[in-house]
């Protein structure tokens, strides 16, 4: 078995594939860890039993996608030096002490205090426990800097020399750190993962108000979502902008082939709509395209010069084939996410109600997966558009992997897909279970137990929960 | 001047060391879940819910930490135990899970607890071989591996296999004789018993077998005057063991732990001093290996104000859940 497949091909394979069903959890992790602070917070200031109670549904969640996160993270953590030792010889200086600092800075800080938040609260009361969370939630977001500096420098590296072994050796560390695309790749992942819990968040939030049933928890997310819908989507495409324009002066190949131009275009390129790009023909067929629109946005000029795939050597170019279409996916998702928002605000502040409008739960339900695909969308771009190279034009990927035979990647390709579709499989059928499963409403209790939440503050309430938090 | 790869191989031991205890004994309660039926169950995972993914994180910073200090080491050896480290991360993965999953499905909990005994026992399995492999040492030429793809599998690594799951599963007993009461804890009273016995006669055979592996170890343990040094360990071991043994006897709740530890500790010894000053024995000394010092003054920065302030709140996170585990208490 494995005997005629290329060892580089199947490594790269088994790369992608761990580190994307990796992404998923931590994509929706670091916004839910965000979520549920906030929700712990108001619960603390505002002294409103509903807030507990969103935060005990979602924390169950969490958990869930946490410890996917956490498990899946260890295989990245060894795949580096098992599948692409040259890689982790040569590059090892520079990223390794960064992902060092991922682990020091972050990843003890999230695990340190995750059980007190799962496990403590009525160990260590409201405030420490709040503290807690936020020590979560502070950690998923110092973790994403630290990793994507690492990925940034090796999409704009700088701030290093090779020695004679060709090892990379750090001279400024504040140059690797803060690499050309560091800023814009943190702040577009970082509002990626927002908007993927948001929608999450509102699509749970929907599913149970389309059903009549979660009462004040299923509004108070649904419109909690739709608030972030509205604010970050809009911020997102123009941090994605951004994020673009600066790809276009660092890394002008990828974004020849996002955008389908072979040819370069020295006095104004079209904005190419769609159309089936063929790196072999080196042309997109069935271009449908907006001319001069591609400049404007790219050089805020209609003639401004836009550099075709032609104009770099063929080896040196990413696959048109698939970077054209993820980044679509991407940017079309990106739009849908602005409309919802966009829609949530008129029923806010317009005709009707942002609780009654069935399509605008219908629509926001169908949109539950779609940050997580946009996700994807965006990484497969931004991975696959720097291709051929692991350190952007001084690293390619055929130098970078281990000197590992077929057959042994092969094999482990396999057993990771056959156990990763096993477990993470089950996992997310646990999650969506978890989220069928309509909130507890803190207000019908109410009526039922009187003496137990009359006059709820957040020291009985954490009597409450701890009373009814025993069901499995 | 300061010695930074030094210092670093000293940083690097420590966590490995700190993986090796700490999640040793949730591995351990894994590897003996077997033999708890019920609620005892419950108990067991839930006296470790807490601090397991924090104690993995050590194992974490031992691979990043390895990537960061001593790329070399990192681009060889993790390429020489190909098949058993990825079946170590595939296990990581079915009993991490478990902790969770098993609580969120009735029909199907009987089928997490398997992945979670499955799971840490392959494990632990494979982190002893992975062990054994690098004491024997690995071929390395022009700074990549050059050795065979089954190099790793020896009767030799087979043997410190066994004796790393038997020692974990001697942590996770001696933690659930701290940890629990009733009948779990007379259970986990009895293997702890047992596996310290297996422990014992395993640490034996390992160190028996070391010298001959290799002239340098047969040199280091056996010459004077390193062998007075080394003759010290032997003997500590023996003391250990019978602490261990006494305070078994003696119904004490957290003495046979740290006994425990403190058999760990030694066999942790006893390897640094066949080691040094190679860090890949008869391939790689720890000053050929270091990456520039640049990074290694870099991440040292860091290192030597975060690791402290991760000690200390992760002693306080075992604080918080000190004490006997509440059968009713926990989340799910």
């Amino acid at each position: 078995m494995f005997e005629g497949f290329d060892a580089l091909m199947l490594a790269r394979a088994q790369f992608a594939f761990t580190v994307s069903f990796h992404i998923i959890f931590p994509a929706f992790s670091i916004g839910l860890a965000s979520y549920l602070a906030v929700l712990e917070g108001l619960w603390l200031i505002r002294r409103d039993p509903v807030y507990m109670a969103i935060f005990d549904y979602w924390k169950k969640v969490f958990a869930l996608s946490f410890g996917m996160g956490v498990v899946s993270g260890i295989v990245m953590s060894y795949q580096f030096g098992t599948n692409w030792a040259e890689f982790s010889d040569k590059a090892g200086p520079v990223i390794g002490p960064l992902m060092g600092y991922e682990v020091l800075t972050a990843f003890f800080l999230e695990a340190g205090f995750l059980g007190v938040m799962l496990f403590g609260l009525n160990r260590v009361g409201p405030k420490l426990h709040f503290t807690a969370t936020v020590m979560v939630a502070v950690g998923t977001l110092i973790s994403a800097t630290w990793i994507l500096a690492v990925n940034s420098w090796m999409q704009t590296p700088q701030g290093h020399v090779i020695n004679e072994v060709g090892q990379f050796i750090p001279q400024d560390w504040w140059a690797i750190i803060f690499s050309p695309s560091f800023p814009y790749r943190l702040v577009h992942m970082v509002l990626a993962a927002y908007l993927t819990t948001a929608f999450v968040v509102g699509a749970v939030g929907a599913f149970h108000l389309l059903r009549k049933r979660g009462g004040r928890p299923a509004r108070i997310m649904f419109s909690m979502a739709m608030w972030m819908a509205a604010i970050v989507a809009p911020i997102q495409i123009f941090a994605g902008d951004l994020h673009g324009l600066n790809t276009f002066e660092h890394q002008p190949a990828k974004v020849a082939a996002m955008e389908g131009h072979y040819e370069t275009h020295e006095d104004g390129a079209p904005l190419i709509l769609f159309g089936l790009p063929d790196d072999e023909a080196e042309e997109t067929r069935f271009a449908l395209e907006i001319p001069k629109l591609g400049s404007l946005i790219l050089t805020h000029h209609l003639d401004g010069e836009v550099k075709g795939l032609k104009a770099f050597p063929k080896e040196d170019r990413p696959p048109a084939e698939i970077v054209f279409w993820s980044f679509r996916i991407m940017v079309g998702l990106g739009f849908l996410m602005l409309f919802i928002g966009a829609w949530s605000l008129f029923r806010r502040f317009g005709p009707g109600d942002l609780y009654s409008d069935k399509w605008l739960h219908r629509a926001a339900v169908l949109m539950g997966p779609s940050g997580f695909i946009a996700v994807l969308a965006g990484w497969v771009t931004t991975e696959v558009g720097r291709q051929p190279f692991t350190v952007y034009g001084l690293m390619r990927t055929a130098e970078s992997a281990s000197p590992i035979e077929a057959p042994a990647v092969g094999a482990s390709l396999l057993a990771f897909v056959i156990v990763y579709f096993l477990v993470f499989g089950a996992g997310v059928f646990y999650m969506l279970r978890l989220m069928r499963k309509p909130p507890d409403t803190p207000d019908t209790e109410e009526d039922k137990v009187p003496t137990r939440a009359a006059g709820l503050t957040p020291a009985q309430a954490v009597e409450a929960t701890s009373a009814g938090g025993n069901h499995g | 001047m300061v010695d930074l790869a030094l210092i670093w191989a000293g940083l690097i031991a420590f966590s490995v060391f700190a993986y090796v205890v700490l999640d040793g004994f949730d591995l351990g309660i894994g590897i003996l879940f077997p033999l708890f039926k019920g609620r005892d169950r419950d108990v067991a995972m839930n006296s470790i819910a807490p601090v397991w993914d924090g104690n993995e994180t050590w194992l974490v910073l031992g691979g990043g930490g390895l990537m960061a200090v001593f790329p070399v080491v990192y681009a060889t050896v993790l390429p020489a135990l190909y098949a058993p480290l990825i079946a170590m991360l595939l296990a990581l993965i079915f009993r991490g899970v478990a902790f969770e999953f098993r609580w969120r499905t009735k029909r199907g909990r009987s089928w997490w607890d398997a992945g979670f005994f499955g799971g840490s026992l392959i494990a632990s399995f494979m982190q002893g071989i992975a062990l054994g492999a690098l004491v024997q040492g690995i071929v390395i030429e022009d700074r990549a591996y050059a050795g065979g793809w089954w190099d790793w599998l020896t009767p030799f690594s087979l043997l410190t296999g066994v004796a790393l799951a038997t020692g974990y599963a001697l942590l996770g007993s001696t933690w659930l004789v701290m940890k629990t009461t009733g009948n779990l804890r007379d259970i986990a009273q009895k293997v702890a018993r047992l596996s310290a016995l297996g422990m014992l006669t395993l640490i034996g055979a390992v160190s028996l077998w070391t010298p001959f592996l290799n002239p340098i170890y047969l040199e280091r343990w056996f010459k004077w005057p390193t062998m007075l040094f080394s003759g010290i360990v032997p003997v500590l071991v023996l003391a250990c063991f019978w602490w261990l043994w006494r305070s078994l006897s003696a119904q004490r709740d957290t003495a046979p732990f740290l006994a425990a530890l403190g058999l760990f500790a030694l066999s942790f010894t006893g390897l640094g001093i066949s080691f040094f000053p190679y860090i890949v024995p008869g391939a790689l000394t720890i000053q050929e290996a270091a990456a520039p010092p640049e990074s290694l003054g870099f991440l040292l920065a860091g290192a030597v104000v975060l690791v402290p302030i991760i000690l200390i709140y992760t002693a306080y996170a075992y604080w918080v859940f000190r004490g006997k585990v509440d059968p009713e208490e926990g989340y799910h």
